[in-house]
């Protein structure tokens, strides 16, 4: 038997006793806390740690590709065939969409042209597959595996083919992190397709569900209406669908009513993710005057005690 | 009284460094797998819960230092706030250390007691830094730790299981 499990059971037979360790540790934990929530000090070391565990990151992932895998190898053919009579069908609708699409689009372009508009942003984007979804239910993030590497910049947008999924938060050189419009008042600028009104949406924090807020009780809105985004902040590209209104609670007791919406992107349905990119930056924005302080539309928590 | 020498030998069950390392690894993995919705807020802390038994039961070994470094590596393994995890495990790591001598007394029902206060702590700690950074608790992340006490009978009999000598087979 070892030496060591013969000794009398003190905490510890040399170094510091476990309460001095403990304080030591926690004050050095407050300590990184205050500096990561204040300041960027700490991202690098960060990046470091996450190469040395992104083996392990991707490991971890395999069971779950692993069991596609397997499903897609011993899918029976005829369902194969169906499934390829169904997109050649789709592809045949979606092909003629495009035609229409294309003859809009120029008829856009000219019309825009006459009326001297700056062009609307074409983007393109880069599939990204997700890697693992969310990690603390305090948070809604998932990773995606294109990173850095990939020319993933931190502020693109993520959709999927039904609407706006989310937005790079941080990016590893292998990995982004996604945060999705619905984390805890995350703020997305959206117009409400049936009116043209313009609002922002908040995320509740919980999955299936978005706030449309500040907005008076008298406003015209109904369950079922669409929100697209619009594009005014220059992080989403203009006109993506992003949620659905599905409740809308007029209370006269409260000078805003209550909307709530679904968000129409579904993170559980697919793996595959599409990173927005070569969105055209804003001009800047001409420096706020200090005797008005102008609410930044981006911003978190929105101030209080501004008149 | 059987019962109490036994236990006392289970107490005195070697293990190696490198089994050690070998758990750790396998609790992290176990966490970092894709859990999602309802698994995910009832997911026991798998590392949380495996410091303790080494705090418990090899202080020597496994300390408040080693519970800081496993905190570091999942905050960046989540994207939590750096040392948001070390503080829960050091507070959790010193729990352990403090209920080492005790708990070789009980049984293992009563040590899931125990150790359901401990991992509440902990989680309280996450909670309360998560709180003061970000202003909102979910409480739902509570019934982790229910969880995680549940899971530890399991893992103590898991862990002893591997860690008795293999006899040797020549023996009589």
């Amino acid at each position: 038997m070892a030496l060591e499990d013969t000794r009398t059971l003190r905490f510890f037979n040399r170094g510091p006793s476990a309460v001095a360790r403990l304080v030591f540790f926690s004050v050095l934990s407050l300590l990184l806390l205050f500096v990561d929530a204040r300041y960027q000090y700490l991202e690098s070391t960060r990046q470091v740690i996450s190469i040395i565990i992104y083996p392990f990151q991707r490991l971890t992932a395999l069971p779950g590709e692993m069991w596609d895998g397997a499903n897609a190898f011993i899918s029976l053919q005829s369902h194969l065939v169906a499934d390829n009579e169904q997109l050649h069908l789709r592809h045949d609708a979606d092909s003629a969409q495009l035609k229409q699409m294309e003859t809009v689009l120029s008829e856009n372009a000219q019309l825009r042209a006459l009326l001297e508009i700056k062009q609307r942003a074409e983007y393109s984007v880069q599939a990204a597959q997700i890697v693992y979804l969310e990690r603390d239910i305090f948070k809604r993030k998932l990773f995606v595996d294109a990173g850095e590497q990939n020319g993933v910049q931190a502020g693109r947008a993520v959709v999927d083919n039904s609407g706006v999924v989310g937005q790079v938060t941080r990016t590893y050189p292998y990995l982004s992190e996604v945060t999705l419009v619905t984390d805890k008042d995350n703020v997305v600028p959206v117009q409400v397709v049936r009116t043209g009104l313009r609002a922002a949406v908040f995320g509740s924090g919980n999955i299936s569900e978005l706030e449309l807020r500040y907005q008076p009780v008298d406003v015209d809105i109904q369950a079922g209406d669409e929100l697209v985004t619009s594009g005014m902040d220059g992080t989403y590209p203009p006109a993506l669908p992003i949620a659905k209104v599905i409740r809308v609670e007029r209370d006269p007791a409260y000078p805003f009513a209550r909307i709530a919406c679904v968000p129409l992107a579904g993170v559980d349905r697919h793996r595959t993710l599409l990173i927005v990119s070569g969105v055209p930056t804003l001009p800047p924005r001409p420096a706020a005057d200090d005797a008005h302080g102008t609410a930044v539309p981006g911003k978190k928590a929105p101030r209080r005690g501004t008149p | 009284m059987r019962h109490q020498m036994t236990m006392d030998r289970e107490f005195l069950l070697p293990a190696s460094r490198r089994f050690i390392l070998a758990s750790f690894i396998a609790a992290v993995l176990l966490e970092w797998l894709p859990w999602h919705g309802m698994a995910l807020v009832l997911r026991p802390d798998f590392v949380g819960l495996l410091l303790l038994y080494w705090c418990t039961h090899k202080p020597h070994r496994v300390g408040i230092g080693i519970g800081w470094m496993l905190g570091i590596f999942v905050d960046v393994a989540d994207a939590s706030l750096f040392g948001q995890h070390a503080l829960a495990y050091s507070v959790l790591a010193f729990g352990g250390l403090a209920l080492n001598r005790r708990v070789q007394m009980f049984s293992l029902k009563e040590q899931s007691v125990h150790v359901f206060v401990l991992l509440l702590a902990s989680y309280g700690v996450y909670a309360l830094v998560h709180w003061q950074v970000r202003g909102y608790v979910e409480w739902s992340y509570f019934l982790g730790s229910l969880t995680s006490a549940l899971l530890w009978a399991p893992l103590t009999l898991l862990i002893q299981t591997l860690r008795r000598p293999r006899r040797n087979p020549n023996e009589l």
